[in-house]
């Protein structure tokens, strides 16, 4: 893999490769934003940002048909987007009120929204890969042709059950996505201190699934790995595991003073192979883009977070005796 | 009425939902032959040996509609799923805001008897009691478990289903016409005036021939078997309590922070069923130890029918006024 050069764009309609932009870019000022009112004390907790690896939730998710379910991290918020969540319901959850997703009791770490087939971000690495395969299972048996994505880090791609679903799923030949986003870290500690092999995508030969490792700050080679495999899953032959090799932009999470082990010009050289700036460019050259179009659609997205922003506001907290509610289902 | 085993009612409870409900499947690191005969390799999964992934999938189909049954054969073998049981399967109905609802069923078999050693005899109810968002129960006969069995697959939680390696092979009178047994609700096995027995699984027949044993000597026992774990049947308890006054739990279970603990408290911390309380409540429970593989070792450490009727006379000597040394 080279990471100096990018994919041509596919033969995709403009209005889809705009769309992709968007959203790359709603996910990076939703995260400026949280950022923001984290260190403001508005959201509590923990933040997670997913800056710098927009492209691999926005491709894979642009492969996606509405009725497809994905499975998230503690590093979510990419996803919910991708997949189409409402920005006001998740920023009030990151605010902790009643409107939000999770009314509240999830945060951060924890927003799902299963009307749009987002699984939900989860607390635990490697958490949600089981239950995402589940959710392949479902599909399976549905027999509609759906498919189901699980994304996860390269720290849980070591994880118990990584393993275990990459079997079952290859014997039962699920409609699978397995998608590593390979940021190089697990926290502080480098995945060359934790891998056997560089390439997590390597695993699949083992399992007998196509495994392939792809720029993650490339979403048109994203998407077309996406799409080779979910075409792949809904025809009936299983499984695939696409490696996007990424990078973290910020700090594991927006703690103030949160230690960064990474040598700076590492960071500023993934910097500059900014997977957003990539696709602009590319919008440009194909004549999908001006400047005229970016600036009204970076003034459409600070305006939607205006209003996520003051949705969360003005939407009350919980009552505390809420706290006892929907322990059990009825 | 005819018979069944308690292992035969359980999988006729699970057939008989199978039947009514498409979108129950089930999954078993080693599947039922019946089962498999009649629904097919596709809706009875023979599966890898992967508990963790088997507990997660049934968590993401139950999310998407469908409605699994997990069998983890032995309690102990779903050790190695405790994220997806504890962190994912109890938490996530609460923690995504109730959007929605994952109705599964696990089943486990729990206890000793069979000189199987620790690692294959366990009764670990009292962890998964501490969990919230877990319901959870163990039958004593085979109508309660069949009863029991198809209220679960019916419920909208991960309900678990600890089942007694000891009574598999034991028979009961089951009817053939369709019934349930409520999740939440005690059943009073006997009744009696003198003293309450709280037992559960194997320990109800335990403690009911003890209480035949002291019908002899005119001593009138009242045996509660809880059923479910969680919820917890609470009223029965403190009304049978209120009644006669004296409380003994067995259970198969070491009594450090267990179910035997939390029915203890359950009567004393109430200021009605503690006014009527003649005397301590006592404990018969397993050795705080794992459970040890020689038959003479395993015996020693779990209750019997001996050990609660020393437990009961123990109870009946400690009434008021009288300060008994334990
Ligand atoms: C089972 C478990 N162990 C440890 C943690 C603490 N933890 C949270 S994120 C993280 C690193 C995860 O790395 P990776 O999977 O590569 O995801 P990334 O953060 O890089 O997106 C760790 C160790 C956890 N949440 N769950
Ligand atoms: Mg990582």
């Amino acid at each position: 893999m080279s990471l100096s050069t990018q994919s041509p764009a596919p033969n995709l309609p403009p209005d889809k490769q705009r769309e992709m932009l968007r959203r790359m870019l709603t996910i990076r000022r939703f995260e400026e934003r949280a950022s923001d009112d984290y260190l403001a004390g508005k959201i509590y907790g923990v933040v997670h940002c997913y800056i710098g690896e927009e492209a691999v939730a926005v491709g894979v998710c642009s492969a996606l048909d509405r009725g497809d379910r994905i499975i998230s991290t503690h590093r979510g918020h990419g996803h919910c987007i991708a997949k189409g969540a409402d920005l006001n319901r998740m920023m009030a959850e990151l605010y902790g009120r009643q409107t939000g997703y999770c009314k509240g009791k999830g945060g951060s770490m924890h927003i799902a929204d299963f009307g749009i087939g987002m699984l939900g971000a989860n607390g635990i690495v490697a958490g949600g890969i089981a239950i995402v395969t589940g959710a392949g299972l479902a599909a399976k048996m549905e027999g509609k042709g759906g498919v189901a994505v699980s994304f996860f880090g390269d720290g849980a791609s070591n994880a118990g059950p990584f393993h275990e679903c990459l079997n079952i799923a290859a014997t039962w030949k699920l409609p699978m996505l397995y998608v590593c986003e390979n940021n190089m870290y697990a926290a502080n500690t480098a995945a060359a201190a934790t891998h056997a092999l560089g390439d997590v995508a390597a695993r699949a030969a083992g399992y007998g699934i196509p495994g392939v490792v792809v720029d993650g700050n490339d979403i048109f080679a994203v998407y077309q790995a996406a799409n080779r495999a979910v075409d792949r899953a809904r025809s009936g032959g299983g499984p695939s595991l696409i490696e996007c090799k990424t990078y973290r932009w910020r700090a594991h999470t927006e703690r103030r003073g949160m230690a960064d082990v990474r040598d700076p010009s590492e960071i500023e050289a993934w910097k500059g192979r900014d997977p957003i700036a990539q696709l602009e460019r590319q919008l440009r050259e194909q004549g999908y883009l001006d400047d005229a179009e970016l600036q009204t659609m970076e003034r459409d997205i600070l305006g939607a977070l205006e209003a996520a922003v003051a949705f969360a506001e003005a939407s009350p907290f919980p009552l505390p005796q809420q706290a006892a509610d929907d322990v059990f289902a009825a | 009425m005819r018979e069944l085993t308690y292992s035969e009612a359980a999988v006729e409870a699970v057939a008989e939902e199978m039947r009514r409900d498409p979108k129950i499947f089930y999954m078993s690191t080693d599947a039922i032959a019946p089962l498999v005969r009649e629904f097919g390799a596709e809706r009875v999964r023979a599966t890898p040996i992967t508990e963790a992934a088997l507990t997660g999938m049934a968590i993401g189909a139950a999310g998407c509609g469908f409605r699994p049954i997990v069998d983890w054969r032995q309690v102990t073998f779903c050790f190695v799923a405790m994220d997806q049981i504890v962190n994912q399967a109890a938490k996530i109905h609460y923690m995504f805001g109730g959007q929605v609802t994952f109705p599964i069923l696990y089943r486990a078999s729990v206890g000793g008897g069979g000189l199987t050693a620790a690692q294959h005899s366990q009764s670990p109810y009292s962890m998964f009691m501490n969990v919230a968002g877990l319901k959870m129960f163990l039958p004593s006969t085979p109508y309660d478990i069949k009863g029991l069995i198809k209220t679960a697959i019916r419920d909208n939680n991960p309900v678990i289903s600890f089942e007694s390696g000891r009574l598999m092979t034991r028979k009961g009178p089951v009817p053939e016409e369709d019934y349930t047994v409520p999740l939440g609700k005690a059943d009073i096995k006997r009744e009696g005036s003198d003293v309450t027995v709280v037992a559960l699984a194997w320990l109800v027949h335990e403690a009911l021939a003890a209480a035949e044993e002291l019908a002899r000597e005119g001593i009138s026992v009242e045996v509660v078997d809880p059923r479910t774990l969680v919820p917890l049947d609470r009223e029965t308890i403190r009304g049978s309590v209120q009644k006669t006054g004296r409380l003994v739990i067995a259970d198969e279970a070491g009594p450090t922070a267990g179910f035997s603990a939390e029915v203890a408290a359950i009567a004393t911390e109430d200021p009605a069923t503690f006014a009527r309380l003649k005397a301590p409540v006592k404990r018969v429970c397993a050795l705080q130890v794992p459970i040890p593989y020689s038959p003479v070792l395993e015996n020693h450490v779990f209750p019997d029918r001996q050990r609660i009727i020393e437990g009961i006379r123990e109870v009946l000597r400690g009434g008021a006024g009288q300060a008994s040394a334990a």
